[in-house]
């Protein structure tokens, strides 16, 4: 018995001779797994009963792209790949063999991490059981299926490149920063992109609609983004869910409960610190509200007292830590009404965590308000308690229940 | 063909109040906790979202939330020598079903018992004599005083976030409490819920009577509150959706809101729902437990292997699976000899409705379960009995719990059942009518008790439960008693035209009257009078525990879910600090 245990331990090493890593050193296999945490891999390569098997789809707005199989496996998985291939793949966005990858996986960001944390990562993979898993990684019509089409993406818009500390700012700045715009990749879904896909980087966390949510701006803007928050609030909101005004609902949530609520208080804190000190991108002063005399105005503060105050309460103010404020809270007054037109018609749950163990549903309004009660409310809630943003039409939210109900969620 | 599983350390028979709150308790101790329902999975926003849970006709007419009689029900009889017949739908009583367990649908009282409940017979005796104690009595104290309890107390109404008022501050009476509770250590975690119109007349006309009016402990929230395992509740909307209604606003305490998500976190833990575990199984000489075998809905018969055992079905629930997996000696009615199903008891309760007339408006509808006023001077033996020929009392509540629109319709009597005088007499009377109740205490008796029933079975071949009760004379003259208080009560309120509810006759299982059945499986410091020791552990089989009111080996004039709360940590102490450590049983026999 003890024999087959080393030839098999023998047949372990040689599958992974192509790797340099030394697989017993401890502290770099447990710094990539909390490096894995942090940039929340599993959020998107999760699958076939493991979190890095792969085969999720991942949205974009030119089809579906199935993440990778990164486990170990040699033939379905990264088994095969060296630490050179794992970085170059980090960096470049390039797999052995020249095969482009896709941006939907966000070396854009992963591009700023360092070799030895690209290092620490390949050894954590090469810890976790191998699964085989064979992956279809492409949905894309022509010619985005033509991989090579990557050469011509990238030149427009990938700045390869490791992250270079600003020596005028603080450790815990540049730390924020590290974390960010690399393996965070918080820009991916906060910052809006153009036609192609790329990010623009001058409007960079000013917010974008996506996945049938609107990921809201989370730069310094006051008006729509986190300016009005401390540092300690947005903390407070990534390493529990919840802070005073809101709780993390849709895919937040998940970035929330899977990552940032198990990072480190430093890590988070030094976040903040990066995202509260950005340029303000947005409109930095809201509109004038719609006033209350307003017919859609009238509509929503009945349809609001009838189905909403019982929880958010008369004033807008909810209740702390538990059922978002709409009066003192941004995703109420984004540009786009998304999140609040799908929270309104298909419900919501809030996130879980460990210092927040309830995790708050609302349920869904949609099967008894029609689209123009959804807009008068939602009209009313962004001009009511001192909010103010333009108001929505019955149409968008036709147009947003029709493609809530195709996603089939 | 019974599929056996891997073994586990804990095995939990039934997710309600006790059962989440000893899985999280044992679970962070660290032991590998399964917990096996009978019903469904049920959560808050999934199960009782805010735009359906307060659907009347579903919940409050249909019994939705509740068992069906046809997975579980019980025979019944009301003496020896009747034949008993199956309950085919539920009235008197409604036993929960699901995850929560009826720990979703109550009303939220949430009571200390009184030190005297806990030495109940020599008390009684030591006040007033041995001739004091009714005929063919089965009283007997608990094993276990109320100021073991205490702590275990404070524990439960801090995870629920009780609102209340303290009315015994380590042994300072405090204005606006209730004066007759025992000693606590600190007050309740939230203040008293505000309070609808019909209880403030109640509460100046028992002060004017001389009685101690307070505000009644409430698991509806006054104010938000986090309990100490970070599970968060939201202040009450007082919407009057409670008793037989999940909460959507996660306003009631409830193991969804206070204990479940906490618990679902825990890696250690796994819920097996829509399984019934029908035996627990034994070793060959009988004295230790090896785990429990249950259905699911396949009928597929699953063995759960477990090196402990925790009843926490409900009260008729877990007696019954005593029953069946023979763990203990039947109660024999005839010799006095057994423990398991002696010592059953119920609640005597009734009410004085009072009709206004003026044109004040009592608005009903603003109300939640536990929104009232109490006075609990003629409870238990708050009150000199001399001469009155009873033991025990009642507490007298005006607790308005709604004004839904289907059930709550009172007219004044001689009201005709329909028609336009029916209609008329509603219209007049639908918010210028008060009730106050009573629940009333209910002693063991030598006759009324639980068994299996010999002829009739349930869809697995097993034998049903039995209850066989009726009241006694002590219970009716005491409803009697309460009653007239009521009366008093009533009339200094302004009412002036009175409906008395007194139940008369043999005890009737059809109107609804209280889900507050206790005993069967009861705790107390002799082995062959009761089924647990002190720390709710079997003196048959020391690996198994058991929770829940059958542990009460009589019922009080209050409702049981604190004192169930309370046990359920204490048992869960007793099992961390003492059990794990020497398993065995912890007290000698």
């Amino acid at each position: 018995m003890r024999a087959a245990w080393l030839g098999l331990v023998g047949a372990v090493l040689l599958a992974g001779g192509a790797a340099r890593a030394d697989s017993n050193d401890y502290a770099a296999i447990d710094r990539g797994r909390y490096l894995m945490t942090a940039g929340d891999c599993a959020a998107c390569h999760r699958g076939a009963g493991s979190d890095f098997a792969g085969g999720l789809g991942i949205e974009t707005p030119f089809g579906i792209i199935r993440a990778a199989n990164i486990t170990p496996d040699p033939e379905t998985g990264i088994g095969n790949w060296s630490e050179d291939d794992f970085a170059m793949a980090m960096h470049e966005g390039m797999a052995p063999g020249g095969r482009h990858l896709y941006p939907a996986f966000p070396y854009p960001w992963f591009t700023r991490i360092s070799r030895a944390d690209s290092d620490a990562l390949y050894a954590f993979l090469r810890t976790v059981p191998p699964v085989r898993n064979v992956v279809d990684s492409s949905e894309l019509p022509f010619p985005l299926n033509i991989r090579a089409a990557m050469i011509g993406w990238n030149a427009l818009f990938f700045e390869p490149g490791r992250f270079h500390p600003d020596p005028a700012r603080s450790e815990e700045w540049n730390r924020g920063a590290y974390l960010v715009e690399g393996l965070g990749h918080c820009g991916a879904c906060h910052t809006p992109t153009n036609m192609l896909g790329g990010s623009e980087r001058s409007e960079a966390f000013a917010g974008q609609a996506l996945q049938g949510w609107f990921a809201p701006n989370i730069g310094a803007n006051e008006y729509q983004g986190i300016g009005g928050w401390g540092v300690d609030d947005v903390v407070q909101y990534l390493r529990t869910g919840a802070n005073a005004w809101t709780r993390a609902s849709g895919p937040m949530a998940e970035v929330v409960q899977d990552s940032t609520s198990r990072m480190t208080e430093a890590d988070l804190r030094a976040m903040a610190v990066y995202l509260k000190d950005q340029p303000v991108h947005g409109p930095p002063s809201p509109p004038v509200a719609l006033p209350a005399d307003n017919p859609q105005m009238r509509t929503g503060a009945a349809l609001y007292v009838d189905n909403c105050a019982a929880c958010h309460r008369r004033d807008g103010q909810g209740v702390e830590g538990m059922i978002p404020s709409l009066a003192s809270n941004q995703i109420v007054v984004q540009r786009g009404p998304e999140t609040l037109a799908r929270v309104v018609i298909s419900g919501v749950r809030g996130a879980a965590t460990a210092a927040e163990p309830t995790s708050p549903g609302m349920p869904s309004f949609g099967w008894r308000l029609n689209d123009d009660q959804v807009a008068a409310l939602l009209t009313y809630i962004r001009n009511a308690w001192g909010n103010a943003a333009p108001a929505v039409e019955a149409d968008t939210v036709r147009d947003l229940r029709g493609r809530l109900a195709a996603r089939h969620e | 063909m019974t599929q056996r599983l891997p073994p586990t350390d804990v095995v939990v028979v039934g997710l309600g109040w006790t059962g989440s709150i000893l899985s999280l308790e044992l679970a962070r101790a660290g032991l590998r906790v399964v917990a096996i329902e009978r019903g469904p999975w049920r959560d808050t926003p999934t199960d009782f979202p805010t735009t359906t849970a307060p659907d009347e006709l579903r919940y409050g007419i249909r019994n939705d939330l509740f068992v069906r009689p046809a997975q579980e029900t019980l025979t019944f009889r009301n003496n020896l020598n009747e034949t008993a017949l199956p309950i085919r739908n539920w009235g008197s009583f409604l036993p929960g079903n699901g995850v929560g367990g009826a720990g979703v649908h109550w009303n939220g009282h949430t009571w200390r018992w009184h030190p005297w409940d806990f030495t109940n017979r020599s008390s009684t005796i030591e006040r007033y004599g041995e001739s004091a104690l009714p005929a063919d009595n089965m009283m007997q104290d608990w094993g276990i005083t109320y100021d073991e309890l205490e702590a275990s107390y404070d524990r439960f109404e801090y995870t629920c976030g009780i609102a209340g008022k303290a009315g015994n501050l380590k042994g300072q009476i405090q204005p606006g409490g209730n004066p007759f509770e025992g000693p606590r250590q600190r007050d309740y975690p939230t203040p008293p819920m505000q309070m609808p119109y019909v209880p403030t007349l109640f509460g100046t006309a028992a002060a004017n009577l001389g009685w101690h009016p307070f505000p009644n402990p409430s698991a509806n929230m006054s104010q938000a509150y986090t309990n100490p395992y970070g599970c968060k509740l939201a202040p009450c909307t007082y919407c009057g959706f409670c008793e037989r209604f999940g909460c959507g606003n996660y306003s009631k305490a409830s193991p969804q809101t206070c204990v479940l998500p906490a618990l679902i976190r825990e890696p250690d833990f796994e819920a097996r729902t829509d399984c019934q575990v029908t035996k627990v199984n034994l070793s060959n000489d009988g004295k230790r437990a090896t785990g429990v075998t249950y259905v699911d809905t396949q009928g597929q018969e699953w063995e759960q292997p477990a090196d402990i055992v925790l009843l926490c079905a409900y009260q008729l629930f877990n007696v019954r699976l005593l029953l069946l997996s023979g763990i203990g000696k039947p109660y024999d009615p005839a010799t006095g000899e057994g423990t398991v199903g002696r010592n059953y008891a119920y609640q005597v309760t009734g009410g004085v409705t009072g009709f206004f007339s003026g044109t004040q408006n009592f608005n009903p509808f603003v109300a939640s379960g536990s929104a009232g006023i109490v006075a609990d001077d003629f409870n238990d033996d708050n009150f000199d009995h001399e001469g009155l020929g009873f033991v025990g009392g009642a507490s007298i509540a005006c607790v308005p719990t709604n004004g839904r629109p289907i059930s709550n319709r009172p007219v004044p009597p001689d009201t005709p059942r329909w028609g336009s005088a029916w209609k008329r007499a509603t219209h007049d009377t639908y918010n210028r009518t008060a009730s106050l109740g009573i629940q009333g205490s209910v002693m063991p008796y030598r006759g009324s008790y639980l068994d299996l029933d010999p002829t009739y079975h349930d869809t697995h071949g097993l034998p049903l439960l039995r209850m066989t009760f009726d009241f006694h004379d002590n219970e009716r003259k005491l409803g009697s008693f309460a009653l007239d208080r009521c009366e008093e009560a009533m009339h200094a309120m302004g009412a002036n035209q009175l409906r008395r509810s007194e139940r008369t006759g043999p005890y009737s299982i059809v109107p609804y009257q209280s889900t507050h059945n206790t005993g069967g499986a009861i705790m107390g410091a002799d082995p062959t009078t009761s089924v647990v020791n002190k720390y709710c552990q079997s003196w048959d089989v020391p690996n198994v525990f058991i929770s829940g009111a059958c542990l009460f080996p009589m019922n009080a004039g209050f409702n049981p879910t604190g004192t169930v709360g309370a046990l359920a940590y204490w048992a869960a102490d007793a099992i961390r600090d003492r059990y794990l450590k020497a398993p065995g049983p912890l007290v000698p026999v």
